[in-house]
């Protein structure tokens, strides 16, 4: 037998997935950047407006949530960039850690036919919300512009705030598809428990209005921290400060490290399962 | 080793006994829950209860097979043999319960003709999008699609949407794609019956060209005429076991044999 030639692949050795998983991604990114394009070319090809959704859609919310709720809360300054400075950083984990979790079970029939990195359908589900959020900064620097709100040179920590929920997402998405993979009930699970998350962040609501006493649950909150990092420098207009800095940092390496390797030590098992 | 090749004569130069596919004692075993267990409520009280029940089904019990580059290496056996979950296991699709899968060479497989396309998006799009998930880059598919777009015989149709396209079309810019570099070993399984025939025989010459050019050809099939045409040697599955590998001839004869 032949034992000086290195083989290509051998079954047995996979000694760390994490480490060999960000290896074969690597690899693959050509497929990734692929999978991005189709999920956003695809989902607008029969649409006369086509990606110009992405931007119509979070105003078009913005409109209905400034309409309905500006009253009640008068309290705040130019509700139009409150809502909207949050509400993209919102729908971009939800949507995003949505899609990596029904992606992985699509993927599912591919992966039963041909190799594939395990994390390749969410990595590239965040990656196609990544892509919104981006072209969703246009709307907000517009409206912006509208209801004459200044545009703080703070608006430039953005890309920081951007990566920190990048990576809490994509962490959230491999934890929350490893888990629909074993269990089909966690995707129904996850639409309810999204509905209350959104209502337990100060996404459309001011954080004044929170009772004092209800502060210590909004805390241990991942989201009421990253919203706190696109707000701070988009709407008040100021840098985090560490302190606010550290809660956000803490949750989104964590979970990113945590997602990744709950989901790619079960990596062999999906192609059994799906 | 246990098995010994035979070559045949014409392919004696190519086959020079450097193994591209090493199984060593493979299995593969299904967990099959007795009853189905979709959530999480059942599961809980299940595993508390200890009544979490699997039967183990192997799907591979302990099979050894060395496949030597050039080779035309066919696969025959009833339904359920184990012959597609051994095709997985070589194509890194699934990895085995117990042994060892070595491969010493790029796999290519044969997407089940037309999976990973979308509907929406044209051919072209689909080229590039086809390509990518057999683990190809740009520049890679760059360098091939004319090539892919004469092969299909689709130029006038390559910038539609493929929601428009008949299913031998589709079958037609699946093989194309799969089949556009020369792989190092080329699984196809169950012979394509799509396309007129005058696709097939470009088919047939197009794997037959490759493996003139040094490829491993993998065949599962159940077309046991086309096995013995084409195949250097056979293994026939059984239950998941090897029952026999060797000669096309002589293996197809005993397993025809068995299952009268």
């Amino acid at each position: 037998m032949n034992t000086i030639t290195k083989p290509v692949y051998d079954s047995a050795a996979n000694a760390s997935p994490a480490l060999t998983e960000i290896q074969e991604l690597k690899h693959y990114r050509y497929l990734l950047k692929q999978l991005v394009r189709r999920d956003i070319v695809a989902r607008y090809k029969r649409s006369a407006l086509g990606v110009a959704w992405t931007m119509l859609n979070p105003l078009g919310t913005m409109l209905i949530m400034t309409f309905v709720f500006s009253n009640l809360f008068k309290s705040v300054q130019s509700y139009p960039v409150y809502i909207l400075s949050g509400l993209i950083a919102w729908n971009f984990f939800a949507q995003g850690t949505n899609a990596a979790m029904s992606g992985l079970v699509w993927g599912g029939s591919l992966m039963q036919r041909i190799y594939l990195p395990r994390t390749i359908f969410g990595v590239s589900a965040i990656g196609t919300a990544l892509v919104n959020l981006l072209l969703s900064i246009i709307p907000l620097l517009l409206v912006m512009v509208i209801t004459q709100t200044t545009i703080h040179l703070t608006f430039l920590f953005l890309p920081i705030s951007i990566l920190l929920l990048t990576a809490f997402a994509l962490g959230f998405g491999l934890l929350l598809s490893a888990l629909a993979i074993f269990f089909p009930d966690v995707a129904e699970m996850y639409q309810i428990l999204l509905m209350a998350w959104m209502y337990l962040t100060p996404v459309i609501y001011p954080e004044e209005i929170i009772p004092a006493q209800f502060m210590t649950i909004y805390r241990i909150n991942p989201m009421y921290w990253m919203l706190k990092m696109f707000r701070m420098p988009v709407y008040e207009g100021v840098i985090p400060t560490l302190q606010d800095l550290w809660p956000a940092l803490a949750w989104s390496v964590g979970m990113l490290i945590v997602g990744w390797i709950f989901f790619t030590s079960r990596s062999d098992e999906y192609a059994y399962r799906v | 080793m246990l098995i010994e090749s035979k070559p045949l004569l014409s392919q004696e130069t190519k086959l020079n006994n450097e193994p591209i596919i090493t199984l060593q004692d493979v299995s593969v075993a299904y967990r099959v829950p007795k009853e189905r267990i979709g959530t999480f409520k059942e599961y809980a009280i299940r595993t508390l209860q200890r009544k979490v029940q699997f039967n183990k089904f192997l799907a591979l019990k302990d099979v050894s097979v060395t496949i030597n580059r050039g080779e035309v290496f066919g696969i025959i056996g009833n339904n359920g043999a184990g012959k597609s979950t051994m095709l997985k296991v070589i194509s890194r699709v699934l990895r085995p319960t117990k042994g060892r899968v070595l491969l010493y060479g790029t796999i290519a497989p044969l997407l089940e003709l037309g999976a990973g396309f979308h509907p929406e998006l044209t051919g072209r799009e689909n080229v590039y999008l086809n390509g990518a998930l057999l683990g190809y880059d740009q520049d890679e598919m760059d360098a091939v699609f004319e090539e892919i777009v004469e092969f299909s015989e689709l130029r006038e149709f390559i910038d539609a949407p493929l929601r428009t396209y008949s299913s031998g079309m589709y079958a037609r810019l699946g093989f194309a794609v799969a089949t556009a570099h020369v792989p190092e070993i080329l699984i196809v399984d169950e012979i394509l019956s799509v396309g007129d025939e005058a696709f097939q025989r470009k088919c047939n010459e197009r794997m037959q060209s490759y493996q003139e050019q040094g490829s491993t050809v993998l065949i599962v099939s159940h077309g046991l005429a086309k096995i013995q045409d084409m195949c250097n040697r056979v293994l026939w599955l059984d239950h998941g076991q090897v029952q026999m590998i060797g000669d096309p001839t002589e293996v197809i004869e005993a397993y025809r044999r068995s299952n009268q």
